[in-house]
Parts: structure tokens; sequence; C-alpha cells
């Protein structure tokens, strides 16, 4: 008799061989639970990369940084002028350095082999391409100068990364551009706009946690044949350790074949992020390293978890010799206890309601919060479709055999369907937040459209005569108008310019030249000191309040002025604006427009109303969570054709008893339906309504007006539709077959 | 009773000595007691003295030599015993498997001698149920002491019908 | 007894694959009678059972109930047939796990479309009549499998079937349960005139029959029915 080690050893590895002895169904069984495992896995391996490739980025983009701050540089041999500059041409934003040197000896910034003079740039390869696409000619012309190299991959964040530095001889210390002896940055620059780093990490939680619990249900896939299987094994002898070591067996087996998939997938992912990466998320391959702690834990800690789901679950089952029994009856799911996680996640994310700004530290309370509310989700779910059921009754004997069914035992049910729920109320929170984002930054739709869709904002202080001429030959501008920003003490700002461009920010109704309107808490009759010139001037009693439109952001307390109203008063404005219309019919207008812009004032940014980077980064995002949400539906769908399958099998004989008796099969598909729909239908509900509380908690928090994502809950609510009907459709077969009427015989 | 009727069958398949009688009376039913020699005597003398066999004798041989054979009345009557069912009764196994292997070795039908009698011990037990049903406990106890013995003999039915072609194998060489 | 059998099996022959089950089986089955159907185990019995009760069709050889061919009947209406005019008592393993026992015999009544209290009422009084009252709100799981074939029993006869089809209805229950279930059984299908066609393989459940009907290598050996 062998003992210790290398019996548990053999037992496990019987449990393995059991897995797949069961023929099609057992391979079946066994695929599920791999793939399961495997995607979880990748995701998990993805979550693990993605902190080191990002701190791989950060420490290049660190090595080029410039010290803003530091004043104490004094012009030298090796120093040099450098300022900030970006533009967009198209969908892709561009960012970069002018560099001016002062002296003979200027420091190199990373990856530059030759210092770029006056005239002369060096951009990234990703940039260098899209300048010799044939089609950009545009953007060749936006900046004068000669491409002298390329930056190499020591200069940049990613292979994607749109970045170039730009000599020049514009620059002047006195203007307060700064001046640098050397590039790289200890205090590292906070460059990413805080709401993208909430949404990434929502993103994460949101894609992470259904896959966890997807993949709790998935290595119990089946465990009702198992325990039959084991039950045979206990009436050779095996005893209850031992059975419990073999059903380890057979879950290790699905999660190391799991691993290796997920290790495939998470090759293949990197090599997608690798090849498709843009902009702030492209990472060269290097970068993709896993941190190695982390890959130690999931290559450990995944299969370790996995037997223990499935030795928790077993807790609940007697392995007789005999059959198996479920402990399972009378067990009332209490609430109480359910309700912790949720309304700790709860207590976490109400912080966020005063807002987050000027906050750093709430990225881990979000992200605990969230995962917090949606595990919530999946241990409220059980409660409720007990809750729910036991109080349903009545109906069709094809609803009544379902009602009572899921009475009976609701576990296997609600399984999967929480993995659905989870991904549902977390794709509803990444949608309305989404949603609420882009109203913020785009109105709230296409019937506010702006008569003029282009903002130039200069960046030096050029004449106004130098910009209108140069607007005027510019092809495709229909006309502009300037506005002209003069901020009153830190009460007001006023704006001054003509009717047509002022009712773009508020909602004027009658206007003619000498009106004045008020808005964003400024009030008629106040008196404001303005600006530089000292000047003071009283808004007449005349001022009308208006709404502002919700397409700018507001900033503060602002006064909109007609230039009649204000012209007895002597005005130097803070920042002249021009506002531009362009001939819709001339698509190459707005890159004209940039290439003016960038020609004059290299520092001046062009807004554009129409086309918003924010937004479509947005919608990618929310995008891809929908596309991976769906793809997990599927699958939570697949692992639910299971559960039909398996379960119909199980009750064959009742079955055949049934049609026996003559009950029709559209009574008996009919229960099958409801048996999968009810739950579905029930944690539909949970999703969405905690959904939507998370949404309206996550828009509170960035300051986006409050909607209701109904787009993404007819979205999801179909999906689920089509979950249970696709479920319910692929069962039937299983069904038709089951009750063939020879079934009666194999007694 | 069951032995001339055996006796008697056993000439069906030609005439015999007395002692080749006792002999294939040993081999085929006489599993613990072997038959007397006398016995087989008294018999068939008795058989003589009703008309189912006579007697053909051998020129030249001893009274002990004769050779008895069937008359058509004695086929007669074996074939009215061999389908006749016995009244259902304990400890019948003999009486049967004399009839179903005398059926077997004289080519009837012994199925039907084997489902003849099943029927006969069903209508018993028919009978033997209604009382207990219909009685007191006592009834009940003793019919149901009646009914598991028949029961008992009718799953030997069963079981010898389904060996009937073994057992035909061996008894017809 | 009827004249006129209501149940003719007709030289029927089926096979599964290789396995000749039935081979020119006859029967009639009459009104009202308990024909026991006796055998050896893969005698076809069983088989015979599902082919009279319209749940197999036999390859060739007809199948009549009254003076329809079922044979030619489309699957629905064998089905509506089995819900109206037939019951099925088997021999464990029948009732729908997660319904109550009183759910299950109102089941039948329900697929035929009664309403929900009209079928309990009466599924009520059936368990009554099986004295098995007690029962009603247990699911099958909690109560012995005597009660549950008491339970089966009353599901089979709540429709007042014209036929009842019992395969080994007792077959796993011990000698006293089992002659309970069937006095109880076949004293209610005597009431309501219920024919039943008993396969079973225990003399003592078949003493319960009128007649006795034997199958053997997939043909019938018939008893005479009793004038």
């Amino acid at each position: 008799m062998i003992r210790g080690p290398r019996r548990w050893l053999f037992e496990l590895g019987l449990g393995a061989r059991m897995s797949v002895a069961g023929g099609r169904a057992g391979w079946f069984r066994l695929g599920l639970i791999a793939i399961g495992v495997g995607l979880g896995v990748a995701v998990l391996l993805g979550a693990a990369t993605v902190p080191a490739a990002i701190a791989a980025s950060n420490a290049r983009t660190d090595a080029r940084a410039i010290d803003n701050f530091d004043e104490d540089v004094v012009k030298g041999d090796d120093t040099l002028l450098v300022s900030r500059t970006g533009t967009t041409f198209g969908d892709y934003a561009f960012s970069g350095e002018m560099l001016q040197a002062e002296g003979s000896r200027p420091p190199l910034p990373p990856g530059v082999t030759r210092f770029p003079g006056p005239g002369e740039m060096v951009v990234s390869p990703e940039l260098d391409r899209l300048m010799r696409e044939p089609g950009n000619a545009l953007l060749r012309e936006r900046w004068d100068a000669e491409v002298i190299g390329v930056i190499g991959d020591e200069g940049l964040s990613g292979p994607a990364e749109l970045f170039f530095y730009l000599g020049t001889d514009t620059l002047s210390a006195e203007d307060g551009d700064p001046r640098i002896e050397g590039f790289g940055d200890a205090t590292i620059e906070q460059d990413v706009v805080p709401i993208f780093v909430l949404l990434t990490l929502v993103g994460m939680v949101v894609l992470l946690i259904p896959v966890m619990v997807f993949m709790a249900s998935a290595v119990r896939f089946g465990d009702q044949s198992r325990d039959r299987r084991l039950a045979a094994l206990r009436l050779v002898g095996a005893d209850a350790a031992m059975t419990r070591r073999i059903a380890a067996g057979e879950t290790l087996a699905g999660a190391v074949v799991g691993l290796l998939i997920g290790g495939l997938l998470w090759v293949g992912e990197i090599l997608l992020a690798n090849r498709y990466g843009t902009g702030a998320l492209s990472f060269y391959l290097s970068d993709l390293r896993p941190v190695p702690l982390l890959v130690a834990v999931i290559v450990v800690g995944v299969p370790v978890v996995a037997v223990l789901v499935t030795l928790s679950a077993m807790r609940r089952v007697v392995v007789e010799p005999l059959g198996v029994t479920r402990m399972s009856v009378t067990v009332r799911r209490r609430l109480w206890w359910r309700l912790i996680l949720p309304l700790v996640g709860l207590g976490l994310l109400w912080p966020l309601y005063q807002g987050i700004d000027g906050r750093s530290d709430y990225e881990a309370q979000v992200v605990a919060g969230m995962a917090f509310l949606l595990v919530g989700i999946s241990l409220l779910l059980p409660w409720l479709v007990e809750a729910v059921v036991r109080r349903l009754g009545g109906g069709s004997p094809a609803w009544e055999l379902a009602v009572r069914r899921l009475q009976f035992d609701s576990g296997t049910a609600v399984r999967s369907v929480s993995g659905i729920a989870v991904s549902v109320a977390g794709v509803l929170a990444m949608q309305g937040i989404v949603t609420g984002i882009e109203s913020l930054y785009n109105g709230s739709g296409s019937a506010s459209a702006v008569r003029y869709g282009m903002e130039i904002l200069p960046g030096t202080d050029l004449p106004e005569r130098t910009w209108t001429a140069a607007l005027d030959s510019t092809p495709g501008v229909l006309e502009y108008q300037t506005v002209r920003m003069v901020r009153a003490g830190d009460d007001a700002t006023l704006r001054i310019g003509s009717c047509p461009v002022l009712q773009q920010f508020a909602r004027l109704g009658e206007c003619r030249d000498g009106d004045v309107f008020a808005l964003d808490g400024a009030a008629p009759g106040a008196t404001y000191t303005l600006g530089e010139s000292g000047s003071s001037w009283t808004s007449p009693a005349t001022t009308r309040v208006v709404d502002s439109k919700s397409d700018v952001p507001a900033s503060g307390a602002t006064v909109l002025v007609t230039p009649s109203a204000i012209s007895g008063v002597a005005v130097k404005p803070d920042n002249t604006y021009f506002y531009v219309a362009l001939d819709p019919g001339a698509p190459q207008a707005v890159e004209h427009l940039r290439n003016t812009a960038v020609g004059l004032d290299l520092q001046a940014y062009v807004f554009s109303y129409a086309n918003s980077t924010v937004r479509d980064a947005l919608a990618g995002m929310r995008d891809a969570l929908l596309v991976g949400s769906i793809a997990l539906l599927f699958l939570i769908g697949a692992s639910m054709i299971v559960n039909v399958a398996e379960q119909l099998r199980e009750r064959r004989k009742v079955l055949a008893v049934l049609v026996a008796f003559g009950t029709r099969r559209r009574t008996l598909s009919g229960s099958v339906l409801y048996q999968v729909a009810i739950p579905v239908a029930l944690g539909m509900i949970l999703a969405v309504s905690v959904g939507t509380l998370l949404a309206t908690i996550l828009m509170v928090a960035v300051d986006a007006p409050l909607t209701v994502d109904w787009f993404g809950i007819g979205t999801t609510s179909a999906i689920a539709a089509i979950v249970v009907l696709g479920t319910t459709a692929a069962g039937l077969p299983a069904l038709w077959r089951l009750t063939r009427p020879g079934n009666l015989r194999s007694e | 009773m069951s032995v001339s009727f055996a006796l008697l069958g056993l000439l069906e398949s030609g005439p015999r000595h007395g002692y080749d009688l006792k002999r294939s009376y040993d081999e085929a039913f006489g599993r613990d007691r072997a038959l007397h020699y006398g016995q087989v005597y008294s018999t068939m003398a008795r058989l003589l003295k009703n008309g189912l066999v006579e007697v053909e004798s051998e020129p030249g041989d001893g009274p002990d030599r004769k050779r008895y054979a069937i008359t058509d009345a004695g086929i007669t009557d074996v074939a009215e015993w061999i389908s006749r069912p016995e009244q259902p009764e304990p400890y019948l196994q003999s009486t049967l498997y004399t009839k179903v292997v005398l059926a077997l070795m004289t080519g009837r039908d012994a199925t039907e001698v084997l489902d003849t009698q099943r029927a006969e011990h069903l209508r018993l037990m028919r009978a033997l149920t209604k009382r207990k049903n219909d009685g007191d406990l006592a009834d009940e106890l003793i019919c149901d002491h009646a009914l598991f013995h028949l029961e008992a003999d009718l799953r030997w039915l069963e079981l010898t019908a389904a060996r009937l072609d073994r057992l035909a194998a061996q008894v017809r060489p | 007894m009827a004249d006129q059998p209501l149940l003719t099996a007709d030289d029927v022959h089926l096979s599964f694959g290789e396995t000749r089950a039935l081979q020119g089986a006859s029967l009639h089955v009459y009104g009202g009678e308990v024909l026991a159907l006796m055998g050896p185990s893969g005698s076809g019995k069983s088989t015979l059972l599902h082919c009279l009760a319209g749940i197999l069709t036999p390859e060739s050889g007809s199948i009549r109930y009254g003076d329809r061919d079922m044979a030619t009947m489309s699957d629905s209406d064998r089905s509506t047939l089995r819900r109206g005019e037939f019951g099925f008592v088997f021999q464990f393993g029948q009732l729908v796990p997660e319904l109550t026992c009183q759910e299950n015999v109102a089941l039948p009544l329900r697929l035929a479309g009664a309403g929900r209290r009209e079928a309990h009422r009466q599924a009520a009084s059936w368990l009554d009549r099986l004295e098995v009252p007690d029962v009603a709100a247990k699911r099958p799981g909690q109560v012995s499998g005597g009660q549950g074939q008491r339970v089966a029993v009353a599901r089979a006869l709540v429709t007042r079937p014209k036929v009842i089809f019992a395969d080994e209805p007792t077959g796993a229950l011990d000698s006293l349960n089992g002659e309970l279930v069937m006095k109880l059984f076949i004293a209610a299908a005597k009431e309501t005139g219920a024919a039943v066609v008993l396969v079973t393989h225990e003399p003592r459940v078949a003493a319960y029959s009128d007649r006795e009907a034997v199958v053997r290598d997939g043909r019938v050996r018939e008893q005479e029915p009793a004038r």
C-alpha cells in the first residue's frame, strides 16, 4: 500500500484522468473549465502586465521630462530654452517640445542624436511614417521644418507615440519659457487626466470581477456528473477524503490547462497591444513583462483557488457509495451578511459624491468600492433569486415546473447568472460614466450644434490683425468672430464679442449690439475692475440673467458683453480668442486652419467642438468594454448550456415519464426557457439597479450631468435576452434526445 | 402416482425390459431415490392389468426378460397426465420436473406444460389473494404462507422455462 | 367483461438495433380488467407495454385503441390520447422531484388544461383515497418509497383514465409495502373502471390480476379472458 504524498499524487492523477474519462462530455467539460480559467488567467496576466508596462513607459517619459520649476538655471553654453507644443491632425494628436539652444553644447534629449536647429525637427518613427503618407501633405506643411532624424526607442513612451522635437529661435526666457541644462525630472509630471485614470481602473475592475465570478463557476461545470462518478468510487472503497482529493485532481487538471491557455491568450494580448496600441497605450514588447511577483501569485493562486472552490462546493454534498445527497435543502439564504460587502462598497464610494478634484488618493478607494459593490451583486443575487422565486407560484404547468425547480435548487442557475449580472452592472457603470462625460465634452446632442465649430486660443501675444489677416487667407474659413476675455479680478470674466458668437455661450434669446448678459452667478448692476488696464465698468441694470449652455465647461461668473455696451471703456484684453466657422463642404479646412495657427503661433491651441479626441477615446474605451462584455456574456451563455444539458440529463427519467403522460414538448421547452429566463431577468434587474447607481456616483464624482444610460440598459438587456433564448435553444436538442420514446427503456 | 406415469412415459420412446426401465428412470428422475427393482415390476403389473402396457415376450428368454411396450391407451393416458396441471401445492417440483422432462423426451411442448402450470398456480394465488384481502389478519397470515410457497414454485417454473433448451439438450442426446 | 377489446396489439414487431424486442406479439386488453404481463427479463414485456401505450411505434403490426390505429396517429395526437385516456405507474423515480406530492398528482390534470384549484382539490382527494393525505405538501425526496408509489398511483388515476399502464410498480418496494400499494391500486382501478396492464415478474403481484399473458422471446402467450 502506498502512503503519504505518493498516494495523494496518485489520487490527484486519478481525478485528472477521470475528468476526461467521460468521453466527449468529459472533454467538453474539461474544455469549458480550461477556457473559463484561461480567460481569467489571461485577464489577470494582462492586469499584472499593465503596471509594469506603464512603469517602463513612464520611466522613459520621465527621462525626457522638462523641469519647469527650476528657475536657478543660468544661461550657459549648455542650456536651452524649451516650450511644450501640440497639434492635431485628423484623429491624431501630437505633442512635442520646441527646443532653442543657447550655446554650442545643448543637451540632447533621450533618443536624439543630432540637435535640431531652427527650421529642423526630429520626429518619432510613427509620426515620420504619418508624414510620409501621400495623403498627408497638409501635415508635412504644418511645421515649416526639415526632418533631420528619428527619435530612438529610449526617448519615446511607446512605438506608436506621436512626438517630435522642433528646433526654433522664437523662445525667450523673459516670456517665461523654461530654461534647462538637461532632460529628465525627478518630480514626476502628472500628465494623465484623472478621469482617464479612474476610467481605466473602473474598466479593469469591471472586466476582472465577472471573470473571477466566471472562473469560480467554471470550475464547477458538470460537478453533478462528477459527483456521480465519485459515488461509484466510494462504492469500491474510496473514503470521503480520497474522493475530495480526486475531485481536486479533476479541477486541477482543468486549472492547469487553463493556465496554459491563459498564457497563450496573454501572449496574443501583448502582441495585439504592441501591434495596435496607440497613443499613451502603446508599448514596446520589452515593456510588456508582467510583474514577476504577480505572475507567481497567479500561477500558484489560480489552481489553489480553483481547488478551494471545488472543495467548498463539495462541502454541501455528501458523496455516499450509493449516490449523492445534497444538503442544500431548507438552508434558507440570509440577507444580512450579503449586504455587508455592497454597503462597505457604497461607503467607500460615498466620498466621491463631493467630487474628486484636488485629491490624489482616491484610486484605491474607488477601485475597492467598485469591487465590493460588484462582488456584492454576486452575493446578493442568490438571495434575491431565492426570495423572489419563493414567492412565485401559480401559472401554467411549464411555469410551475420551472419555478419549483428553481425553488428546489437555484444555486446552479444563479452561479452562471451572477457572472452576467456583475459584468452588466459594470458595463452600465462604465457606459453611464462615458455617456456622462460625453455630454460634458460634447453638449447634450446635435440639437445645439454650434455655429462656430473651431476655437483658436493663441499662446503668444500677436497683434489681433495678424491673426485676422491669416484667417482671411485660410482656405475653408467661412467666417470668424473675435472674443476678448477680460478678467475682473477674481470676481468674474467678461467676454466681449458680437451677438452671434455670444449665442454660443448661453441661451440669449433676443440679442442686439449694446446688450449685456449675466450667467453662472454674475448679477446685473455689478461694478468690475477690468484686468491690467485698471479701468472699471458697471454692468447696466438692463443686464439679463441667462442660462449657460453646457457645451462649454463652466468657468465661474461670466458676463457676456456686446461691443457697444463697453465702447466707452479702455479695455486691454487678457486673451483674445478666435471663433471660426469652417466650410462643411471642405473636409481639409480644419487642417488648413491648424496649419495657419501653427504657422503663426506654435503654442496656440486649436479647439474643435465637433471633434473631441477625449470623446473618441472614451467611446473607444466603452466599445472595447462592450465587446469584452458581450464575449463574456456569450461565454457565460455557453456555461449555462452545459448546466441546462446536465440538469436535463440528470432528470431523463422524469422527463421520459412526463412524456409518457402526454406532456407536450412545448410545456417542457417552456419550462426550460422559464428556468433560464427567471434568474437572468432577476440578475438583470439587480445589475441595472446597481449599475445605474454606480454610474450615478461616478458621474457625480467627475461632475458630469446625470443621465440614465438607456442605450446601455437596452443593449445589455437585449444581449441577456439573446443569451436566454440561445441557451434555451441550445438546450432543446438535448431535451428532444432525452425525451425520445426509447428512453423509458433504459432503466 | 408419478412413478407409474414416468415409467409409462419412458416406454413411449420404445419397448424396454424391466431392468432397462429402472436404469432409464434412475438416470432421468432418480437423483436421490433410485427405484427398487420390485417397484418396477409391481407398477408394470398394475399397468398391464389396466391395459396401458403390453408384454412382448422374446422367445427363449426367462420371465425376468420381459419387454414392455406402451399401448395406445397408455399413450393417451400419459398425454393427459402431462398436460393436466397439478394441484398447486408445496414440494411439487419432483412431479413437475418429471412432466417437463418427459415432455421433452417425448417431443411434447414443455413450455406449454409450464405455462399451464403457471396459470393454475396463479389461479390459486388469485383466490388466496382475494381471501387475504377480504379476510382478517389470521387469514392474511395463512394465505401469505401459501402464497410465498406458491410464488417459489412459480419462480422455479419460470427458471425452468428459461432453461428448457439446455434441459432438452441433456435429456435428448 | 366487455366483448370488444379496448386495446389490441396485432402481430407487432419492433427491434432496437440488432436486438429484436417484439417478434409478432399480439395481445388484447379488455375494459376494466387487470392484465398481468409476465415473462423473463428481456422478453419484451416493457417494450410491449410502451407500444400499447403509444410511446413506441411498432415497425409492423398494429396497435388499436377502440377503433383507432395508433400507428397512423401523429405524435401529438398520441400525446393527447395519453394525457386523456391513459395513466402510468413506473418502478421509481417518476415523480418530479421539485414539485410537492400534491402538485405531482395534479400535474396530469394541469397538463390537460384544468385549473390549478380544481386540480389540487382532486389531487388531494386521490391522495386521501390512497391513504397518504399527509404527504401532500412534501416533496418526493421526503417521503418513503411506498408512499411515493402511492402518490404515483394517485397521479395515474387522477385523470380517470381508461387504461393504466404499470411497469413493475412494486419493483423497488419490500413485500409488505408492495402488497399495500397493489391492494390500494387495484381497488381504486376497479372502482374507476380503469383497465390495468401490469408488467411484473413477481407472482404475488401478478396474483392481483384477473388474467395473465406471458411474453417470451417477443411473442405473447395470452390466457383467454374468463367469461
